[in-house]
């Protein structure tokens, strides 16, 4: 089968300070061949594919396009040598019009200038091999994303030719688009081209792709033949957990859990999340588990008023409740522990105390600032309660280390006293030790009745706190575990679309 | 007509209507001598005004231009007063020192990636005070071949003459029309206003395009710098102060996006009469302060910003937004 290869990459490394993203990873592409490469969030992916776009220089391993050795500066260089690559946001430029975006840099010039008649004709004949028939001289911008994305695969292919990297191509797509795709996808392979699709959806990996890739954690997990890998089994490879490892410790807190404190009905955004229900109880511990992609967040950022609904209600015991914005969802007792701590939860320059005062304040409102005193008090009791280790509460939180800055988020938003507190990947990036205390500050917020939706991709972890644990899978609820239900394999089961055990 | 030709046809129809409001209040307006009047009393904002338009339309700022025009003037009546050489020759000095300068700024901008509003005000304080180290004092023009260039002139139907610097104006706003709309590297300014960063995944030669707008930019503010000391027979250093910002807004009132990537080097032109026409009007009317010019600029440009933003979001609205990953 070597013959065949037009790509294949042995034993790539990259190392980040502080991280090593890819560790000898194995990949071949085939010519005439779709190739899914799969992975969770810092798995590898991106930077797998940005060492053979040339956008990173990889620091160890080898990289061979139809048998010679290659090591593209940037993606121009692998562009010229046939490597191109789409992204889920289109590289295109939405003011010029499409034939410019076609041409941009190789325009069809006639005593010097750039002749538009011929460059249009050109562009036109070019998309043609597409079954397009748009205004070429058009803005870009004035097409859907998935015309663009079109473009950007035409561009791509006229350019390089041999290798075509699709990042993501089909997110922001509907159903009938991302057909639209597939057959020009299907078109460029019979035409011999070797191509990486990189997606979150399972059913566009089963439906499009020869093979599959799967990495964790910057190494390889192995290469299988599409058809031959049970989806439970691709989970499993994903999330790297060995099935029948772990069964539900103890169910002991179901009976416990107090009356629905809040009852969301049909909520719902195009295009984010299908309309879901979900009851949360009092002292309840709800985990959500799903794939990169299956919608998690986004039902974390509608419930907490970060996107809008387009559908659906509120109640908060019978009454209720409207949830705009951030501000309306805080002061109605709501907390949110986003997923990127470092982006959307911490402010770095900004000392503890002022990050854990943060909420309060804001809640209070700026015409009743929190004393110098009271925030010092607040400060001082959560870095004693939840043990943040800082030399002092002015430290600039960016100087703490990731387990510590997630206790302090989590101190900011226990500071408002909340009844429901959504917690996004809480674990995430944080080491061994601190991922057991946060687990236990879970345990003990349940059991002085806080409600709490914890999002997580660790299946161990949520095994063990949550009451129940809602699965997703492409951007719908899909299934509910409850109780005794609730093990890593009915979690895989579900995730994977398989025996579809629904408790209620 | 679509979102990108809007602007312009929204400027065009505005002079249109001003004009016609004009001549039915004072039909006198409607004659060719005024028309020549208008294009010689702007011709050195117009012409900077072109190299302004390629700095906005990838995305950028030049500051520069008044202090430049002003450095150009001192400079040719500095060496015309003190040496003998030819005024053609000192305009090629001249040229290439504003050039030269532009490119200086490109190259700041590109290679240690500084906000060109900066770069370019730096550049506005250094042109300016050169202007001043070479004389403090304006500094008559009295070589027989100024006079000579000045005599020239077509005489338009009616008797409205086309001066020299009324015709450069247009022969430079022809050219930069060509160079727009009809060369790679118009595209290429055109691609820095979408994204630079697209831009240059693209392909684009960001760094020579970069240099190149400024480069472009000085060596017009160069040629403004000629226009304005044929225009005055002087130099000074202290003339044309805030010249930069007439040209911003006459880049602006044509239609051309102030976040770049969008708008024609043509409606530039219209802006620029739009300005001479209100300053013309109060001229003819005798009685309004030459205040209200300003006034009336601030609401036009006011009301362009508006229609831009308008535009903008209207654009906007009809593509999907980028779905964030869980």
């Amino acid at each position: 089968m070597a013959s065949s290869a037009v790509l294949t990459a042995t034993g790539i490394v990259k190392t980040f300070p502080g991280a090593r993203a890819l560790d000898g990873v194995d990949f071949e592409l085939r010519r005439g061949e779709v190739h899914a490469l799969l992975g969770e969030n810092g798995a590898g992916k991106s930077t797998l594919i940005k060492c053979l776009t040339g956008a990173y220089r990889r620091d160890g391993g080898r990289v061979e396009l139809d048998g010679v050795p290659i090591d593209p500066r940037d993606p121009l260089d692998a562009q010229k040598l046939g490597i191109g690559t789409v992204y889920q946001e289109v590289n295109l430029l939405p003011n010029l019009s499409v034939a410019e975006n076609l041409f941009l840099g190789r325009q069809p010039r006639r005593f010097g200038l750039v002749a538009p008649g011929e460059m249009n004709r050109r562009a036109r004949a070019l998309l043609a091999g597409y079954d397009m028939d748009i205004d070429v001289s058009a803005p870009l911008a004035s097409y859907s994303v998935a015309v663009q994305q079109v473009i950007a695969i035409a561009r791509a292919v006229d350019l390089s030719g041999k290798v075509l990297i699709l990042d993501e191509p089909t997110a922001s797509l509907d159903a009938q688009e991302v057909r639209m795709l597939f057959r020009i996808v299907r078109d460029l392979q019979a035409k011999g081209l070797g191509i990486v699709f990189i997606t979150h959806f399972f059913e566009q990996v089963y439906a499009i792709s020869d093979r599959i890739t799967v990495l964790r954690n910057g190494r390889l997990v192995g290469t299988r033949e599409t058809a031959q890998l049970p989806r439970k089994d691709l989970v499993t490879m994903m999330l790297g957990h060995e099935l029948h490892a772990t069964e539900k410790a103890a169910d002991t807190h179901v009976e416990n859990a107090g009356p629905v404190r809040y009852a969301f009905h049909g909520l719902g955004k195009t295009g984010k999340i299908k309309p879901f229900d979900l009851e949360i109880r009092q002292g309840e511990v709800v985990g959500m588990a799903g794939l990169l992609g299956s919608g998690r967040t986004e039902t974390a950022e509608l419930l907490f008023g970060v996107e809008t609904a387009d559908s659906g209600t509120c109640e908060r015991e019978g009454e209720r409740l409207s949830l705009a914005s951030p501000r309306a969802a805080i002061a109605r007792g709501f907390g949110f522990c986003p997923e990127d701590r470092k982006v959307d939860g911490i402010i770095g320059d900004l000392s503890v105390r002022e990050n854990i005062a943060l909420a309060l304040q804001a809640r209070r409102g700026w015409m009743r600032p929190l004393s110098r005193k009271e925030q010092d008090a607040l400060a001082d009791r959560y870095i004693k309660a939840l043990d943040i280790r800082t030399t002092d509460r002015e430290k600039p939180i960016r100087l703490l280390s990731g387990g510590n800055q997630q206790k302090a988020i989590l101190a900011r938003w226990l500071a408002t006293n909340p009844e429901f507190l959504i917690l996004d990947e809480p674990t995430r990036g944080i080491d061994v030790g601190a991922h057991a205390e946060i687990i236990r500050l879970i345990e003990s917020l349940c059991a002085q009745g806080m409600s709490l939706l914890v999002i997580s991709s660790e299946l161990d972890e949520l095994v063990a706190y949550s009451h129940r644990v809602i699965v997703l899978r492409d951007r719908e609820h899909v299934a509910e575990l409850v109780g005794g239900d609730v093990t890593t394999e009915n979690i895989v089961e579900a995730i994977a679309g398989q025996d579809r055990r629904r408790a209620s | 007509m679509n979102a990108k030709t809007l602007p312009l046809y929204a400027t065009l129809v505005i002079f249109v209507v001003a004009f016609a409001l004009c001549a039915f209040q004072y039909p006198s307006m409607l004659s060719t001598r005024v028309i020549g009047n208008l294009l010689t009393d702007n011709a050195f904002l117009g012409i900077a005004a072109v190299g302004m338009t390629f700095v906005i339309l990838s995305g950028g700022i030049d500051l520069s231009i008044g202090s430049v025009i002003a450095f150009t003037g001192v400079f040719l009546a500095v060496v015309l007063e003190r040496t003998s050489i030819h005024p053609l020759f000192a305009f090629v000095l001249a040229l290439a020192i504003a050039t030269a300068f532009g490119a200086v700024m490109g190259a700041i901008i590109h290679f240690l990636e500084m906000p060109p509003f900066i770069v370019t005000l730096a550049g506005m304080f250094l042109a300016r005070g050169m202007a001043f180290v070479l004389s403090i004092d304006s500094i008559p023009i009295r070589h027989p071949f100024y006079a000579t260039l000045k005599s020239l002139y077509w005489v338009m139907p009616g008797g409205g003459r086309l001066t020299l610097i009324g015709g450069a104006m247009l022969v430079v706003f022809a050219l930069g029309i060509l160079i727009a709309q009809r060369t790679r590297f118009g595209t290429n300014v055109y691609a820095l206003g979408g994204g630079a960063h697209t831009a240059a995944l693209m392909g684009v030669p960001v760094g020579r395009t970069t240099i190149g707008i400024y480069a472009l930019s000085g060596f017009v503010a160069g040629l403004s710098g000629i226009a304005y000391s044929l225009y005055t027979s002087a130099g000074y250093s202290l003339a044309t102060v805030g010249v930069e910002l007439d040209a911003i807004a006459a880049v602006v009132i044509g239609g051309t996006l102030l976040t770049g990537g969008a708008g024609f080097v043509g409606g530039t032109l219209i802006g620029v009469l739009i300005q001479g026409l209100i300053q013309t009007y109060i001229t003819f009317d005798g009685t309004l302060s030459s205040w209200w010019t300003k006034i009336l600029i601030g609401g036009l440009l006011f009301a362009f910003i508006l229609l831009q933003k308008g535009i903008l979001s209207l654009s906007r609205g009809g593509r999907a937004l980028s779905v964030k990953g869980a």
